[in-house]
């Protein structure tokens, strides 16, 4: 047994900045790859907070779902990449100023 | 000593998180981002957490990033593409960023403090403990994620197909 010295309070702190900044990533940014990245970052703040008040409770399931949300992340990413693949190769460009087919 | 080490770690996954946002160059953003989860994996070992670290570490940083880099060198994108367009959107969209962490942390400031110091479980995170849980309460979800990277296997593959008519 060990004891931890930070609260819960600092991990939800930290959490919500990364949370924050990955949010701000997908709205200013215009590059898909860039705007991803943003939401790995999301996910990875939402994961971090998840194994802090698993810890912080003494229960091994929130461990669990940060490892089933670490897998949909990676099918995720996988099908992702190949959707921006292919608009690459129909729009040549990785822009989202570029996908306006279904604009007015 | 640990709450250094979290001060550390913090100050470099929040300023590495920046530099993903802000970097023109998306290779860059893409070894920022892998600094990022490493500062990240620095907070699983800070929570005893070594199943995840070692997984977290081997998924992001050597799988998902590889394939982010891949991407990127194979669609040649290692230049700045920025539209020089109006600054509104992005001037909107970071207030509105600005306005969410602020929200984010109002709620947190409300919530009552817990105890300062707390004894935990160090084997809660080890990879025993944790497959014994994984194996027995969420065995259905662990079956169900394997046919999950089946479609997500083929689905990428037939994404990533020229077209489906010659072989």
């Amino acid at each position: 047994m060990q004891v931890l010295s930070n609260t819960v309070n600092n991990y939800l702190v930290l959490a919500s900045i990364l949370f924050a900044i990955g949010v701000m990533g997908v709205l200013v940014r215009r590059n898909i790859i860039i705007i991803f990245m943003s939401i790995e970052l999301m996910l990875n703040a939402i994961n971090l907070l998840l194994v802090a008040f698993s810890v912080f409770h003494n229960d091994a399931s929130g461990q669990v779902f940060v490892f089933f949300i670490m897998a949909v992340a990676a099918a995720e990413v996988t099908v992702g990449l190949a959707i921006l693949v292919m608009i690459y190769r129909n729009t040549g460009s990785v822009d989202i100023n570029s996908l306006n087919k279904l604009k007015w | 000593m640990d709450q250094l080490v979290f001060l550390i770690l913090s100050i470099i996954s929040i300023g590495a998180a920046l530099a993903v946002i802000f970097s023109k160059n998306p290779v860059y953003s893409v070894l920022f981002l892998i600094l990022t989860f490493f500062s990240i994996a620095g907070h699983y070992v800070l929570l005893n957490a070594q199943f995840l670290f070692i997984v977290h570490i081997i998924v992001y940083a050597g799988a998902i990033m590889v394939l982010f880099l891949f991407v990127i060198m194979l669609l040649n994108l290692n230049k700045t593409s920025e539209t020089g367009k109006t600054m509104l959107p992005k001037i909107a969209g970071a207030i509105s960023g600005g306005l969410l962490l602020i929200v984010l942390l109002g709620a947190v400031k409300g919530l009552n403090q817990s105890e300062a110091s707390q004894a935990i479980n160090a084997d809660m995170g080890s990879v025993k403990n944790l497959g014994k849980i994984l194996f027995s309460e969420y065995l259905l979800p662990f079956e169900v994620s394997s046919a999950l990277f089946l479609s997500a296997m083929i689905g990428a593959v037939m994404l990533g197909k020229k077209n489906l008519k010659d072989h």
